[in-house]
């Protein structure tokens, strides 16, 4: 009896400790798998351009070198521009659109708004159909004349359905009772969304703000279809550009010169240029990301839970 | 009490401000969905600048009849539904895996690192990706080339190599998803009822049996919901990620070309506005048409799961 009960007690110990193995190892080894890459462009951006021409890319600069930042920087106007760019289409995007995303769920959720799922439904209808990349480019481009504007960039992002559920979702879990004793007291609509729900909602509209400020951050897409103008480009665009360049830029002088007053040129460290360029831009991702972490979090799990 | 039915006037004027809230998000709706839908159109006319959209002579299905006679069509469809459901059942697969994992772990440190470093791929855009990627897999330089040559191993042009392909979009995929998907399983197992734990170990289940026994059954709403979410945008395949990674790379065109790049190539670099919303019309029709059947299927099935 005393040995049956010593040997379940053992049983359970084991498949804990099994558990515990794979659990602990294929979680360290996913987490460190998506670390390692990020050390890699770090490390390349710090090696000196021989070094990784004769040896490849490693995880840790063996000839440590500032080479790539320098070039990078010899010219701070181009990507300071850029990043200005990119900084005030975040801010204004995602300001002006989380303003949008709740005023609008605010309504949806109204119980006593009665054409609130009529409306919802012409809202989600454009998840399940939509008009395709060609109309779209057709309209942008050639009726609300959008090629080189910059309203090009802020407005395709500006508001989605998906964190509109979200949003609303949130906003359907604060007590009614609050609003109402609000509009009792004499406050109109949109004074209680201002005053009363919007201040209730403070995790989600972090959320959402976020949600939209990390689409602006990463937007390249919408500045290839509609920039051409190379002083207008964000910093995604502005970097894909760069790496995608650099390759031809080389040829090009190594084709026109291919003298020694060229020579410098031609050693252009573009491997360690690219990887430099990259830092720059990831930067402040990173910078936030411990910051911003949480928010994501929240809001992936409103969206889990009820979308 | 009268029951008099309150006219369509009088609602608007009673819902005035509300309506005024809805302003914006309306006319933004309807300027940059409903409108490109309209336009939609244009795959059925012969497209000129000039005329624009609407005035532009029709043309039957001349443009349809280019695309499926370009002998694309069906290889674009099929890389899309085969990248889409790889996607799909590996990506999810690991998610659920990651998420059940990561809540049985007991060290709340690891724990919580574990989950910052796995979401950090979800951060950066597909251009940093595809850089990172070119940083492992550039034929000179690549970090996967190197470590090969030291092991005394043959290179490999992987940009040259189509077969590769698969296996590495799957990987990137997988990669740039993983931590966005397993916090949203992680979601769903922390809010499983802890008391049918406590059952189930005073029962003397172990933890394999209380996995596939509790945790798997009770995720299954919130996967099912996720897959089902997944499954109506099958045919839609990810723009930025091919776009990036594989750019306009013609030699991996064969193993890799999906109806997004296919429709931005023809619009973009060959200015063929009827092929292009040909095969992009083509593709929102599909897209529509598996999002409803599948949710009237599941519909059936059980009315909790469906969509709408």
């Amino acid at each position: 009896m005393l040995r049956k009960g010593e040997e379940m007690r053992r049983n359970i110990g084991k498949d804990k400790k099994l558990l515990a193995v794979i659990g602990y190892g294929l979680s360290g080894l996913i987490a460190v798998a998506c670390l390692i890459p990020f050390l890699m462009v770090l490390s390349a951006s710090f090696t000196a351009e021989e070094t990784i021409v004769r040896e490849g890319f490693g995880l840790w600069p063996k000839q440590f070198s500032l080479e790539a930042y320098t070039t990078v920087f010899k010219d701070p106007a181009v990507i300071g521009r850029a990043y200005l760019t990119t900084i005030v289409l975040t801010v204004v995007g995602s300001m002006v659109g989380v303003l949008i995303t709740a005023m609008t769920a605010y309504v949806l959720q109204r119980k006593d708004f009665e054409w609130r799922n009529k409306i919802s439904f012409f809202f989600y209808f454009t998840t399940l159909f939509n008009g395709g990349l060609v109309p779209s480019y057709v309209l942008m481009v050639r009726y609300l004349g959008m090629k080189n504007n910059y309203l090009a960039l802020l407005l395709p992002l500006m508001f989605s359905v998906f964190n509109l559920l979200v949003m609303r979702s949130y906003m359907s879990g604060v007590p009614d009772a609050l609003m109402e004793a609000a509009m009792i007291d004499g406050c109109g609509d949109f004074k209680v969304f201002w005053k009363i729900m919007l201040p209730l909602s403070k995790p989600a509209v972090a959320t959402i703000s976020l949600f939209i400020a990390l689409a602006y951050w990463n937007d390249w897409y919408n500045a290839m279809l509609y920039i051409d103008n190379e002083k207008m480009y964000p910093l995604q665009y502005f970097l894909y550009q760069q790496v995608n360049n650099i390759e031809a830029y080389k040829k090009i002088i190594a084709q026109q010169g291919g003298g020694a007053a060229l020579g410098g040129a031609i050693n252009l460290p573009t491997q360690s240029l690219k990887m430099a360029l990259t830092v720059v831009v990831t930067g402040p991702i990173i910078l936030a990301y411990p910051f911003a972490q949480k928010y994501f979090v929240e809001g992936i799990t409103i969206g889990a839970v009820k979308c | 009490m009268h029951m008099k039915k309150e006219g369509f006037g009088y609602k608007v004027k009673k819902y005035r401000i509300l309506l005024l809230m809805l302003l914006p998000a309306v006319l933004y709706t309807l300027l940059f969905a409903y409108l490109p839908m309209v336009g939609a159109l244009m795959a059925f006319k012969d497209y000129n600048y000039a005329d624009g959209i609407f005035h532009s002579p029709w043309c039957g299905l001349q443009n349809f009849k280019f695309f499926f006679s370009s002998g694309q069509a069906l290889k674009i469809t099929l890389n899309t539904l085969g990248y889409n459901l790889l996607f799909i059942v590996v990506g999810t697969a690991l998610q659920v895996t990651v998420a059940i994992l990561l809540s049985e772990l007991k060290n709340v440190r690891f724990k919580k690192t574990a989950q910052s470093l796995m979401f950090l791929p979800y951060f950066i855009s597909w251009v940093i990706v595809s850089v990172i990627a070119y940083n492992l897999l550039s034929y000179d330089s690549g970090m996967v080339n190197s470590l090969l040559s030291s092991w005394g191993m043959e290179k490999i042009s992987f940009y040259e190599d189509a077969s590769f392909w698969p296996a590495i979009l799957v990987f990137f995929s997988v990669w740039k998803g993983i931590g966005y998907g397993s916090v949203m399983y992680l979601a769903a197992i922390m809010g499983i009822d802890t008391s049918m734990y406590e059952a189930a170990e005073i029962d003397g289940a172990n933890v394999f049996q209380r996995i596939f026994k509790i945790t798997l059954p009770c995720l299954l709403p919130t996967l099912i919901t996720l897959l089902l979410l997944a499954l109506g945008g099958i045919f839609r395949g990810n723009f930025d990620m091919f776009y990036n990674l594989i750019g306009t790379n013609g030699i991996l065109y064969n193993a890799t070309d999906v109806i997004d790049t296919f429709t931005f190539r023809a619009l973009i670099s060959s200015n063929d506005f009827g092929m292009a919303s040909a095969s992009g019309l083509y593709q929102s029709v599909f897209c529509f048409l598996t999002v409803v059947t599948v949710n009237k299927l599941v519909k059936k099935y059980n009315d909790s799961y469906a969509l709408f």
